[in-house]
């Protein structure tokens, strides 16, 4: 079994979003190895991308000061090989086309598996041109993500089919961020995808509360958090890991009350 | 090939989210555009609202100080609202009513799509929202005022370097937040399929007036097309229609900006690589580790770092040439033109016909260059007296 499917083995898993290198690497390092501590159970790695199209402006900034401290691909793959010697749960990264086509896709798939990284999660390759990164990412051990959306319909019987790893169902409309409520029939989106595969759903944009991950944790495998938790880094700078530990700690126990 | 490519160019490398709404715009063209009803409104658009056909004028003058080919110039600058967006502009809003949507939003970099997007909505009575980077309502205050006035919502967009990337990625993040009601008015043949080809056909008729103008005024096709080229769309509808006639060289101008050995600049093609961005694939100013680059032109129409995919595979084929032109040259054509031949020019346009100068005397005079002057250029005359040290009130 691969490591991303042991992380929903018996439970609801918990997926906190960091964007790599912001406010620092060093601090990045510690975030993770902290959120580890604090039960989170696979973590999403997000390399910056000076454009990011999905993302709304706490990630956007995060990943403009993160680049503007001299960030690059090559400083993620060392960082990440450094935490594998104490981080065991499974990492993947989260970040644009044009960072894994530009680095060669082939030679991003080695140096990210290398590194210990388990899969891959790119916003902007839709289904119908994920075949041009799925075999690469495939070869060297990486489960590619794909997403389904509140305005996928048909297209999740199609996209559930051929999934790898988990799939990323996304909650809302819109870029990530923090949202009051979200109006999406989770359970509906999940439950065509499971009708066509057997394979974990984690949901994510706009999740930010204990309430809200509990609410949302019963209709899925998992739950992700990215701007939440960007938010923190943001506010406490260097001494975001413990803010941040506390935090994935409050969000863990609330999805445990699901589970 | 495959759909929606151009050679390995194009494609659809946009979120989950949007899929379903791309794939209903093509349907819903793939309809309209044979539909007889669809194109007979859109033709009484474009010849009674629009303008059209636009003038294709002698340049007697130039000619004759140049010494060299005998030079045409398409008036797309005589369109209602200034420039050729116009044309695609009314096509998409017909076809976002025939959709059913109510709302249109757009980016805009030097603000005439921008312009135009607020003119088709405001004849056709749908609401309008525009994405400009901050950068470029400051370069372009007059056409600010100009959407406002127009009914339509102008966002100043603040993320990156401010400019038309960075609009463009606001409105695809808009588009995802609203698609039911809403049509995204791409402005250039880029982004994702279908839009490159959409708007490639309804920038086509300019190629086609030039075909029929040239034949009607020379007898004869002329050896030359030349079209100053950003996102690619005034261009590609200049180019269209001759791009089988193999006689006759395409040239496009890319915006050196201050040189292209220069990190300011935004001369995609001569700098740039192959990348995937803004929803296709094609060459894209960038670093190695593939970060867009912050490009820079004096024109905000020209200043993005991607081009459509259609010229990168026209370029890959060799069918096309691209030139680079520097803010210098197309200063320099901008005050030419409109000493020489009382025609102001589009900053944009004005990189066109900066290559013209150097090109016309090079070929014999019973050679025959068409310039495409995409739009006009009141909008830049305070950007450019200030470039010249000169500061005036808008």
């Amino acid at each position: 079994m691969s490591r991303i499917k042991e992380a929903f083995e018996g439970r609801k898993a918990f997926i906190p979003f960091i964007t790599c290198g912001y406010p620092s690497v060093e601090t990045s390092m510690r975030i993770i190895e902290e959120m580890e501590k604090a039960g989170a159970d696979l973590i999403e790695l997000g390399i910056p991308f000076s454009d990011p199209t999905a993302e709304g402006p706490v990630i956007q900034d995060a990943d403009a000061q993160a680049l503007a401290a001299g960030v690059t691909t090559d400083k993620v793959f060392d960082m990440v090989e450094k935490l594998r010697q104490n981080v065991r749960i499974p990492m993947v990264f989260m970040t644009y086309a044009n960072v894994v086509f530009s680095y060669g896709t082939e030679r991003f798939a080695k140096k990210a598996a290398q590194a210990g990284i388990d899969g891959v999660i790119i916003p902007d390759i839709p289904f119908e041109e994920k075949e041009e990164f799925s075999g690469i990412l495939k070869s060297a051990g990486l489960d590619m993500i794909s997403f389904i959306a509140p305005t996928s319909r048909e297209r999740i019987s199609m996209i559930a089919k051929e999934a790898e790893g988990f799939v990323y169902c996304v909650s809302s409309l819109g870029v990530t961020g923090i949202r009051e409520e979200i109006t999406t029939d989770i359970g509906e989106m999940v439950s065509i995808v499971k009708k066509n595969r057997d394979i974990p759903c984690a949901v994510g944009f706009g999740i930010a509360t204990p309430k809200q991950a509990k609410e949302m944790a019963r209709y899925t495998d998992g739950v992700i958090v990215g701007s939440a938790i960007v938010k923190l880094c943001e506010q406490y700078g260097e001494d975001s890991p413990a803010h941040v530990a506390e935090y994935v700690r409050s969000m863990k126990e609330a999805i445990n009350e699901i589970s | 090939m495959k759909k929606g490519r151009f050679g390995i160019h194009g494609g659809q490398y946009i979120p989950e989210t949007l899929m379903n709404a791309v794939f209903e715009l093509e349907q819903a063209y793939n309809h309209y555009k044979n539909d007889p009803e669809f194109n007979r409104e859109l033709k009484e658009l474009l010849d009674n609202y629009a303008g059209r056909p636009s003038l294709l004028y002698y340049a007697e003058k130039m000619t004759k100080d140049l010494g060299g080919a005998k030079i045409y110039l398409k008036r797309e600058d005589l369109n209602h609202t200034g420039s050729h967006k116009i044309n695609n502009v009314l096509g998409q809003v017909l076809l976002a009513k025939r959709m059913g949507k109510t709302r249109v939003i757009a980016e805009t970099g030097a603000g005439q799509h921008g312009v135009a997007t607020a003119t088709a909505a405001a004849l056709m009575g749908m609401e309008c929202e525009i994405f400009m980077g901050e950068e470029d309502t400051k370069r372009q205050a007059l056409n600010v005022y100009r959407m406002k006035l127009l009914g339509a919502k102008v966002h100043p967009v603040t993320a990156g370097t401010a400019t038309l990337k960075d609009a463009v990625s606001e409105t695809m993040r808009e588009w995802t937040n609203r698609i039911d009601d809403t049509h995204y008015v791409l402005g250039s043949v880029m982004g994702p399929h279908p839009f490159p080809t959409i708007v490639r056909d309804f920038q086509a008729i300019i190629s086609k007036e030039i075909k029929e103008q040239i034949l009607e005024a020379e007898g004869r096709l002329p050896d030359a097309v030349l079209a100053c080229v950003g996102g690619g769309s005034n261009a590609i509808g200049a180019f269209y229609n001759f791009i089988g006639d193999k006689s006759v060289r395409l040239i496009g101008c890319e915006a050196a900006g201050r040189g292209i050995d220069t990190a300011e600049t935004a001369a995609t093609i001569s700098t740039g690589r192959l990348g995937i961005f803004h929803g296709m694939k094609s060459y894209f100013c960038q670093d190695e580790y593939g970060q867009i680059a912050p490009v820079y032109s004096i024109s905000a129409g020209l200043d993005y770092p991607g081009v459509g995919p259609e010229h990168a595979d026209l370029y890959d084929t060799g069918r096309a040439e691209y030139v680079a032109v520097t803010d210098d040259e197309a200063v320099d054509a901008f005050e030419y033109l409109s000493k020489t031949e009382g025609i102001i020019p589009a900053i944009e346009s004005a990189h066109a016909v900066a290559h013209a100068i150097k090109l016309a005397p090079q070929m014999e005079k019973d050679k025959i260059m068409v310039i495409n002057i995409s739009g006009r250029g009141d909008k830049d005359c305070a950007a450019i007296a200030r470039y010249r040290g000169e500061d005036i009130y808008e």
